[in-house]
C-alpha cells in the first residue's frame, strides 16, 4: 500500500511535439502532492505518464523513467495494463459506466482483476463506497445506474471504483473542475482522509485547493505557447504559498503571471 | 447509398414544432418546408398501406383455402388457391440464417477497424466497406448463383456429415444447392458490409472518457471493448442490424437467382426449395392475371406488416434500457 513516485529525466511526446522535457522529481507516500501551473503547462500529460495512459492518446510516447518503490514502469517487460492497476486514477469529468449500476460500477475493477465470491465482492463494495463518503446516499439504489447520480456523487463513485481496487496511488486529474462547491468540498474532504491509505497526486487549477489538500506542491510552467512544459520547483506547500524560491512561482501564485 | 428506406422506423414527425419561430421569414419557410416532409412522409406511409389493403382484400375475398396455412400458390386455378406458409416460412428462415452469420461476424470487423487496425489500415477498409454496401443486389445475384452455389456444394456435404444430426444440417435430398441456406449465405454477404459500416460509426463514437475510465482500471483491450465500447454501441448495432435485416427480407433479385422455389416448407435447411415473399412476387407478377396481381399484393402486405414488427420489436429492446444508455453519461 501506498508507494513511493521516484521521477527521473521524463520527456513525452505527442507524435513530433515534446509536451513536457526532463522532469524529475519524487512523490512521497501517504501525502497529497499538488500540480499547478498553465494551461499547457503539461500537468496533466506528466500526470498520465505515471501510470502509463499517455501512451494510450495516438502519437504519445515516454522516455524516462518512473520508479514505483524499486519497479521501472517503463521497463521493457512491463505490461501497461498491469501498472494501471496498481495506479488508480481519476478523471476531469466524472465517468462512471453509463451502462452499469452503481454497484457494478465499483465492481468493475475487482471483476477485471479476477474472480471474487458474491460476499467477498459486496463487502469491498461497501467498503469502498464508505471510503468514497458515498455508501448513505446510495445504499438503497445500488443496482440503479451510475449515471442517474449528481456530478458530485458521480465523482466519488469514481473515487470509490479506483479505490475498490486497492491501489498504490491515486492519479485525479483536476477532479472538482466540473463541480460545484459544495461537491468540491466533499471531494477534498475525502481527499485528505484517503491520504492515510494512499499516495495521492492531483492536479488542479485551483490554487486555493492546492493549498488546502496539499502537502507538497509543484509548479509547473512553459516558456511560450508551442514549448515544452517544465518542472519549476516543488516544494512544501506551505513555502511554495509563502515563500517559493523561483520568482516565476511567486508571480504566478500572486496572480501577476506573465 | 442503396439504402433501403420501406422499412424505415416510424418519422420524426409533426406534433412538434418546438417553440414556436419569430416570424422571421427564413423561420418560417425551414418550419413549412420540415413540416411538409414529415407530413408527405406520413401520407406516403398511409397510402402505401390503404392501397395494399384495399387490393389484398379483393383478392382474399376469392382465395378458397387459408390465406395463412395453405402451402400453395394458384390464384389462376379454379377455383382459386394460394397461401403465404412457404414465403413466410423462406422469408424468415433465410433471413434468420443471414442475421445469425452476418451480425457477428459485422460487429467483429467494425471492432477491428474502429479499435484495433492501424490508422492506415483502418481509413481503406472503412472505404472497401461502404463501398461494398453500395454494390447493387443483382449482382450479389449474379456471383451467387454463378459462383457460390457451386463452391457450396462442398460445405453443404461437410455440415451434412458433421452437424447432420442436428436435423437441421441434414440433407435428404440431393441436387444442388439452391436452398434456403444458401440463399441465407447470400443474403449475409449482402447484408454484411451496411451492418458493419454503421456499426463502425456507432463504435467510433465512444466517448473517450469512457474507454479511459477502463484504461485506468487496468483493463486490456478487449476488457475496454467489454466494458465500454460494447455497452455504448449496444443500441446502434441492433439499429444496424434492423436496417440488414430489412434488406434482407425485402431482397429479390439475390434470393431469385439462386433459390429454386418449390412450395414445401422444411426445417432441413440444406434441401432445395422453398420460396420468400420478394422472390415469389418477382417471379409471378409478370405472368398473373389480375386475381393474381392482388394475390402477390395481399402477400405483400404480409411482408410489410412483418418488417413494422421487425422494427418495433427493435425499438422495444432500444428503449427497455434507455436509463442505462450512454446518452446522458
Amino acid at each position: 500500500m501506498a508507494k513511493r513516485i521516484d521521477v527521473s529525466g521524463l520527456t513525452a511526446y505527442y507524435g513530433s511535439h515534446k509536451a513536457i522535457d526532463d522532469i524529475s522529481m519524487t512523490v512521497e507516500p501517504r501525502s497529497v502532492t499538488a500540480f499547478i501551473g498553465p494551461s499547457g503547462c503539461g500537468k496533466s500529460t506528466f500526470l498520465r505518464t505515471l501510470n502509463r495512459m499517455h501512451e494510450v492518446t495516438p502519437g504519445g510516447r515516454v522516455e524516462g523513467k518512473v520508479m514505483l518503490d524499486d519497479e521501472n514502469l517503463y521497463a521493457k517487460d512491463v505490461d501497461p495494463v498491469t501498472v494501471r492497476r496498481t495506479v488508480g486514477m481519476v478523471f476531469q469529468r466524472p465517468n462512471p459506466f453509463p451502462t452499469m449500476s452503481i454497484y457494478d460500477n465499483v465492481a468493475a475493477g475487482l471483476r477485471l482483476n479476477g474472480s471474487y465470491r458474491k460476499s467477498e465482492l459486496a463487502e469491498v463494495v461497501e467498503r469502498s463506497l464508505k471510503g468514497a463518503n458515498l455508501w448513505n446516499e446510495v445504499k438503497d439504489r445500488l443496482n440503479k445506474p451510475g449515471s442517474g447520480l449528481s456530478g458530485g456523487q458521480q465523482q466519488r463513485l469514481c473515487i470509490a471504483r479506483a479505490i475498490a481496487v486497492e491501489p498504490e496511488v491515486l492519479l485525479m486529474d483536476e477532479p472538482c473542475s466540473a463541480l460545484d462547491p459544495i461537491s468540491t468540498l466533499a471531494i477534498e474532504d475525502l481527499i485528505s482522509e484517503l491520504k492515510e491509505r494512499f499516495t495521492i497526486v492531483i492536479v488542479t487549477h485551483n490554487m486555493q485547493q492546492a493549498a488546502r489538500v496539499s502537502d507538497r506542491t509543484a509548479f509547473f510552467n512553459l516558456a511560450a505557447v508551442g514549448q515544452p512544459g517544465k518542472l519549476v520547483e516543488i516544494d512544501e506547500t506551505e513555502r511554495i504559498f509563502s515563500n517559493p524560491s523561483v520568482q516565476a512561482t511567486e508571480d504566478y501564485i500572486s496572480g501577476r503571471f506573465g | 447509398m442503396a439504402i433501403t428506406t420501406d422499412n424505415a422506423p416510424a418519422p420524426p414527425v409533426a406534433g412538434k414544432p418546438g417553440p414556436t419561430s419569430t416570424g422571421r421569414a427564413g423561420d418560417k419557410i425551414f418550419l413549412g418546408l420540415s413540416q411538409g416532409s414529415g407530413i408527405l412522409l406520413l401520407v406516403i406511409m398511409a397510402s402505401i398501406a390503404v392501397f395494399l389493403t384495399y387490393r389484398a382484400s379483393l383478392a382474399l375475398a376469392e382465395n378458397d383455402g387459408n390465406f395463412l396455412t395453405t402451402f400453395d400458390w394458384n390464384p389462376a386455378g379454379d377455383p382459386p388457391v394460394f397461401g403465404i406458409a412457404v414465403l413466410l416460412f423462406g422469408t424468415i428462415v433465410s433471413s434468420l440464417v443471414a442475421m445469425v452469420i452476418a451480425v457477428p461476424i459485422a460487429v467483429g470487423i467494425a471492432l477491428f477497424i474502429s479499435h484495433y487496425a492501424p490508422r492506415r489500415l483502418a481509413a481503406p477498409l472503412a472505404y472497401v466497406v461502404d463501398l461494398l454496401a453500395a454494390v447493387p443486389s443483382i449482382i450479389y445475384g449474379i456471383w451467387g448463383a454463378l459462383f457460390l452455389v457451386p463452391y457450396l456444394e462442398g460445405l453443404n456435404l461437410w455440415l451434412d456429415e458433421f452437424l447432420g444430426w442436428t436435423y437441421l444440417f441434414e440433407k435428404t435430398e440431393v441436387g444442388v444447392a439452391r436452398s434456403l441456406f444458401t440463399v441465407g449465405i447470400l443474403l449475409a454477404i449482402m447484408i454484411l458490409p451496411i451492418v458493419t459500416s454503421v456499426s463502425r460509426e456507432v463504435f467510433l463514437q465512444v466517448p473517450r472518457m469512457n474507454e479511459e475510465a477502463a484504461l485506468a482500471l487496468g483493463a486490456t483491450r478487449w476488457e475496454v471493448i467489454r466494458l465500454s465500447v460494447l455497452p455504448f454501441g449496444r443500441s446502434g448495432v441492433i439499429s444496424a442490424s434492423m436496417l440488414g435485416l430489412g434488406r434482407a427480407l425485402g431482397e429479390t433479385m439475390a434470393v431469385a437467382t439462386v433459390l429454386s422455389p418449390s412450395f414445401v416448407i422444411s426445417l432441413h435447411l440444406l434441401n432445395p426449395g422453398g420460396g420468400t415473399f420478394a422472390q415469389n412476387i418477382a417471379a409471378k407478377f409478370d405472368e398473373a392475371n389480375e386475381l393474381g396481381r392482388d394475390a402477390l399484393i395481399a402477400s405483400g402486405l404480409v411482408l410489410f406488416v412483418l418488417t413494422l414488427l421487425v422494427n418495433g420489436a427493435a425499438r422495444l429492446i432500444i428503449a427497455r434500457r434507455k436509463e442505462y444508455s450512454g446518452a446522458n453519461a
